[in-house]
């Protein structure tokens, strides 16, 4: 069970003055149970490439296997793959359109061929599961909040119970807080059902602390795929290319050529905490 | 899957044509679509040949851009043949049933369809090497005179290049909600024709709510950098002609006489 891309390219408007040549040879495997992290500047490809993974755009070369079936083929049933295979856009409170909340969740479930009350149930558990209160369910989903309104969009995604669920910049224009609380809730997602998930940023920081898996994208290319840690080893490359390692990175770099002992690998403040502790030779605490 | 859209179809290149003043374009194509409806006979039609095929040369855009305007009228060039060749009266050649197809048939269809293909070619190749902006700006400066008799032809101008540049921004809309809602399981193409229309609703109110949001946004930018209308407002790149421009009038205006001494000499002469 997994995905597979082989040998991917994509050009935008190609054979035209406007050619942009977005993806270049992309070959990738995404494990089931991943939780994987794509990171790149703005304009590096990362919403074309994961477009890709449900099928809604075609790649100019190159093939997809979904659990080894390759999705261009001519039987291939791209709706079913498209319900495996979830994908929440960017800014996502822009596609909701029913009258009520409950509605608009119940939106993918009914598209997928089940009856109003199973549609119903799966909504239901979805909105339960972003978090979002009970009294708001019938209300109009244009009256909520940006953050609001991108947790029904988020949930009306869950509610299809995907396989693989891609979210593309989930935390864009939210606040501190908010951005968290999304972040904890695909976390939590994660842990719970077990569903490989594809989180697609500019923000390492965002990324560091929930993902095991890190694909850097440059420019149509993908410069790096790896573990966190090795993937900031390269922090200099990364600047070089308008991103940065976490600031612990930088920290802890930092303290390790002022003579501190501490293992420059860690990601999170709550590791480095516990490393420049150690290093200090006090008990962690 | 909308990216097949060449609605202000704007094609880069560096060319004595794309560096005209849009005015100057304007006019040209005014008169070019006049001459085509006007001429008479061979000599004024080699003429006017002539004239698109070096037009085009001066342009620098590749053909095959030309071609694909004349793609969606590929229909109406077939009606209006036809209509032509058996609708006209005169000495008939062929007879099939109550169809005659006459000699004057024949000529009036090729004719026809010869003028729509050089239409189309003509003011394609305007839309070609005229950014939608500069058109309105050239648009605005040559009704300019109008405003004596009341006629706000700023705000005409100024709602027409906002028209002009929400379209791509639409289209492009368009093509993300209809994406985010194929992500969530909505067909667009199957079904009869309550099934479709009832399948646009997702696309459409979305789309609506995001052209009101756009335009409440808009009108707030511009309040904001206390826009109030055309009354005192200069403009950072005034159109001015330059000797290029004095150049091209030149040229057109020979053009256009040459055509009516054409048509002038061929119906006196020929008939
Ligand atoms: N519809 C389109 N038509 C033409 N070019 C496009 C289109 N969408 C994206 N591109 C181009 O393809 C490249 C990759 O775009 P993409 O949207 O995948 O970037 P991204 O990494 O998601 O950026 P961001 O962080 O801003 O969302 C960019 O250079 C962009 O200009
Ligand atoms: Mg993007």
């Amino acid at each position: 069970m997994s995905i597979i891309l082989d040998k991917v390219n994509y050009t935008y408007s190609a054979g035209t003055a406007y050619e942009i040549q977005a993806l270049k040879n992309i070959n990738l495997k995404m494990e089931d149970g991943q939780f994987i992290g794509i990171i790149g500047h703005t304009g590096s490809g990362k919403s074309t490439l994961i477009q890709h993974l449900n099928g809604l755009m075609k790649a100019t070369s190159g093939t997809i296997y979904y659990n080894g079936e390759d999705i261009y083929a001519e039987d291939y049933d791209l709706r079913q793959l498209r319900s495996k295979v979830g994908l929440v856009f960017q800014y996502p409170e822009h596609q909701l359109f029913e009258t009520t909340i409950f509605d608009d969740v119940c939106y993918g479930p009914k598209n997928q061929g089940l009856t109003k009350e199973e549609a119903g149930l799966r909504a239901f558990e979805a909105l339960k599961s972003v978090g979002l209160k009970e009294e708001l369910y019938y209300q109009s989903p244009f009256d909520l909040s940006g953050g609001q309104k991108r947790r029904v969009a988020i949930a009306g995604v869950l509610a299809m119970r995907p396989e693989v669920l891609i979210l593309d910049e989930p935390t864009a224009g939210l606040d501190p807080k908010g951005r968290d609380e999304i972040l904890n809730l695909v976390s939590a997602m994660h842990k719970e059902r077990k569903i490989t998930i594809v989180l697609v940023s500019h923000s390492m920081e965002d990324v560091a602390q929930y993902v095991e898996r890190i694909i850097v994208m440059n420019h149509g290319e993908m410069i790096f795929d790896d573990a966190p840690h090795e993937v900031f080893k390269h922090y200099k490359e990364l600047e070089k290319i308008g991103l940065a390692a976490p600031q612990v990175t930088y920290l802890m770099h930092e303290l390790s050529e002022n003579g501190l002992p501490v293992d420059v690998n860690a990601t999170t403040v709550s590791e480095a905490k516990d490393e420049i502790l150690k290093a200090l030779g006090r008990k962690v605490c | 899957m909308l990216k097949d859209i060449t609605l202000g179809q704007y094609y880069p290149a560096d060319s004595i044509l794309h560096k005209l003043d849009p005015r100057v374009k304007l006019f040209g194509t005014m008169i070019y679509i006049i001459s085509l409806f006007s001429f008479r006979g061979i000599p004024a039609f080699v003429l006017a040949t002539i004239f698109l095929i070096s037009i085009i040369r001066i342009s620098k855009v590749p053909f095959s851009y030309m071609v694909k305007g004349l793609k969606s009228i590929v229909v109406l060039m077939i009606i209006t043949g036809i209509f032509n060749l058996f609708l006209t009266q005169g000495e008939v050649l062929v007879q099939i049933w109550v169809f005659k197809i006459t000699y004057e048939g024949i000529k009036n269809a090729v004719l026809m369809v010869v003028r729509l293909i050089y239409l189309i070619i003509g003011t394609s190749l305007m839309t070609l090497t005229t950014t939608p902006n500069q058109l309105t700006d050239g648009l605005e400066k040559a009704l300019m005179p109008l405003e004596k008799i009341k006629l706000p032809v700023h705000e005409i101008a100024m709602m027409m290049s906002i028209a002009l540049r929400f379209i791509p921004i639409l289209v492009e809309e368009t093509d993300k909600i209809m994406k985010a809602q194929m992500a969530r399981g909505a067909d667009f193409e199957s079904g009869n024709i309550i099934k479709k229309a009832k399948a646009m609703i997702p696309l459409l109110v979305p789309l609506f709510v995001s052209a009101f949001r756009r335009a409440n946004d808009l009108a707030m930018a511009m309040e904001a950098r206390c826009y109030h209308g055309g009354h005192g407002r200069t403009k950072m790149k005034p159109l001015a002609y330059g000797v290029a421009d004095r150049k091209a009038y030149v040229v057109l205006v020979v053009y256009f006489v040459l055509m009516l001494v054409l048509r002038f000499v061929w119906v006196r002469f020929v008939g």
